[in-house]
């Protein structure tokens, strides 16, 4: 009996061998009928996690979300909000291991408005609205703590140094790239690039690639003297907070009632995000600013045009990222007669599928033809953005007290602490005062 | 005077932006969600695409891959010279260490009866490597099929395996089918 199967299964060996068929799932040895009773164990399978947790991540947000708001805002208690991000950092960070997050939910949005068939998760939606509409009404409270990513470098924020602001504009074009590149890559179905890149990830999991561990590590140190790295200068979903909070209905003030322009206040946001009351000396350099603004003005779509065209002629570059369109390239360069060993699985699988080349050469050419009229899109956004910010700079406002800036300020309530205004002076300080006026 | 003014019509053109962005977000939700699924989808491997490349054994995010080797034990032969477990083209036939499939040591293999040997993967060990697996489809019945462990996977938003997947056999998947093992002639 034994030897019985041993031979059929020599014979079957040598036949395979000799065809390599791909075949799976065949039956070639029917399931023996067994003498001794023996009963056939059950597949073995995990269970899914329930569907609760998701629940749970959306009730949790909505609810940090509210509570952020309501302690900046109203409570304007730094120590709280502080123990905020503390939770807000073990829960959707460690815990819940920071998938999903809505910085990554950008792409799940854009990948479901270009792909029909896309099912979006109900989470992904959620996480991509609810910190919008808080931002709408509020500004970034989102960012002051609740937002993971945020979460783990604002406690790494003890040394900041002031960047000078020419070096903040021009950091600040890397999360508009970042952000149109995001939207590209996942509106062509290519990549989730926001994702893969993630540098905290491999912290909050406490495993992954040593790259992005390192990466991650060292944007934490960086984050001690610049503080908040990512948040700043890459954050793509930040672009979009910004722009909303310009317009929020409130926004987190330095003072509980009126500046007294004491200055305290002045070097206490970590992120320069304070704007300094503008003397009326600027007012009148006027006419050179609005002529400056005419200028900027006029070279704007000039510049939309240049930069799209740019970024266009590298739009079969970035299509290379997927899949399809590097399938096909590999299939017409390597030959029929290359090296076996040389051959990439991707090109063996195709082939010996046998589907039609013809179908994924078209199916590709659509592809580039996206990636082509996405990378114009892309930059042609950069080219508005930079002129934008060049027109923004001209523009003069009256302004008398020290504000925190809307679409730069992340609420994280730092500068609150530092205001006079309103605070019950301590009895002991007062003593001294006394003391010294005697 | 002029700048009370001002300060209005900023306000206005403020609340107008806001009404703007907030019109735009609803009708966006509210499309979307008729389109969405409950929960996060989840990302499971099809057999049938499967060709055994390794990839899901070295370029998941975990240390340890997510995707194990699941023994679908009703289409399996018992078979004694088990071409999953044992390398094929060995001097001596035996269970020796250099003479087994896997890497890790991860399928155990139990005598049932003659002359049937009953096999378990041991999902610790199991790295998903996939080389019981192709021969266990090519030679046997192809009762060893890879499958994304669900109580392991964290569900990224993107599968990093699903990326790079020559066949690509790794899609979203609904809940309700958070596993695709193939029967006989490729159904499931």
């Amino acid at each position: 009996m034994k030897h019985k199967a041993q031979l059929i299964m020599l014979i079957v060996v040598i036949s395979l061998i000799t065809y390599n068929v791909l075949a799976q799932q065949i039956q070639r040895f029917p399931k023996p009928e067994f003498e001794s009773g023996y009963q056939t164990p059950l597949t073995q399978v995990s269970k899914i996690q329930p569907v609760f947790f998701e629940y749970l991540d959306m009730f949790v947000l909505v609810g940090c979300m509210a509570l952020m708001t309501w302690l900046v805002l109203k409570k304007r208690s730094r120590k709280a909000v502080f123990w905020l991000t503390v939770f807000s950092l073990l829960y959707f960070g460690f815990y819940r291991e920071g998938c999903i997050c809505p910085v990554g939910s950008v792409q799940n949005i854009s990948m479901a408005i270009f792909n029909p068939g896309y099912v979006v998760p109900l989470t992904a939606i959620v996480f991509f609205i609810v910190p919008i509409i808080f931002t709408l009404f509020f500004g970034r409270t989102f960012c002051a703590g609740v937002c993971p990513l945020g979460a783990i470098q604002d406690l790494f924020a003890v040394r900041p140094v002031s960047l000078k602001p020419w070096i903040r504009y021009v950091l600040g074009l890397i999360p508009v790239i970042y952000l149109g590149l995001a939207v590209l890559f996942s509106a062509t179905g290519t990549d989730f690039i926001v994702c893969r890149y993630d540098p905290f990830i491999s912290f909050f999991r406490i495993n992954g690639s040593s790259l992005m561990f390192f990466l991650g590590a060292a944007l934490l140190l960086t984050g001690i003297f610049i503080a908040r790295p990512y948040c700043r200068f890459f954050c793509p979903y930040g672009v979009i907070l910004n722009f909303i909070s310009r317009f929020s209905r409130k926004h987190v003030s330095i003072t509980p009632s009126t500046c007294i322009n004491c200055k305290l206040c002045e070097n206490a946001c970590p992120y320069d995000a304070i704007d300094k009351p503008e003397g009326l000396s600027v007012k009148n350099d006027n006419r050179e600013l609005v002529k400056k603004l005419i200028i900027y003005c006029l070279i704007t779509p000039a510049l939309v045009v240049v930069t799209g065209w740019t970024a266009s002629k590298y739009h079969e570059d970035f299509a290379e990222v997927n899949f399809k369109v590097r399938l096909a390239h590999e299939l017409t360069t390597t030959g029929t007669d290359a090296n076996p060993a040389d051959i990439p699985t991707e090109v063996t699988t195709f082939r010996s599928s046998g589907q039609p080349l013809e179908a994924l050469r078209k199916e590709v050419d659509k592809i580039i033809h996206r990636f082509n009229i996405g990378s114009w899109i892309v930059g042609g956004f950069l080219g508005l953005i930079i002129g934008l910010t060049l027109a923004r700079l001209t523009i003069y406002r009256y302004k008398d007290d020290y504000q925190p800036n809307r679409g730069n300020c992340l609420s994280c309530a730092r500068c609150v602490d530092y205001c006079p205004v309103g605070k019950e002076i301590n009895n002991e300080m007062q003593i001294v005062e006394l003391k010294k006026y005697d | 005077m002029d700048n009370s003014r001002k300060i209005k019509r900023r306000e206005f053109i403020n609340k107008g932006v806001r009404l703007g962005i907030g019109v735009g977000l609803g009708a966006l939700a509210i499309d979307l969600s008729t389109r969405s699924a409950e929960g996060k989808t989840i990302w499971q491997i099809d057999p049938s695409k499967c060709v055994q490349c390794d990839k899901c054994s070295t370029d998941c995010v975990l240390d340890t891959s997510a995707v194990k080797c699941i023994h679908v034990t009703d289409m399996c032969g018992y078979c004694d010279l088990c071409s999953g477990y044992l390398r094929t083209g060995t001097k001596n036939l035996n269970t020796a260490a250099e003479n087994r499939q896997c890497p890790t040591g991860a399928i155990v293999r139990k005598f049932v009866e003659e002359p049937f040997f009953e096999y378990t993967i041991v999902e610790e060990l199991c790295n998903g490597c996939a080389k019981c697996v192709k021969s266990c489809g090519a030679f046997g019945n192809g009762s060893l099929q890879l499958q994304i462990q669900q109580n392991l996977c964290v569900n990224c938003n993107q599968c990093s395996i699903a990326r790079v997947c020559p066949g690509q056999a790794i899609s979203r998947v609904d809940r309700s089918t958070p596993y695709l093992l193939k029967g006989f002639g490729g159904k499931s």
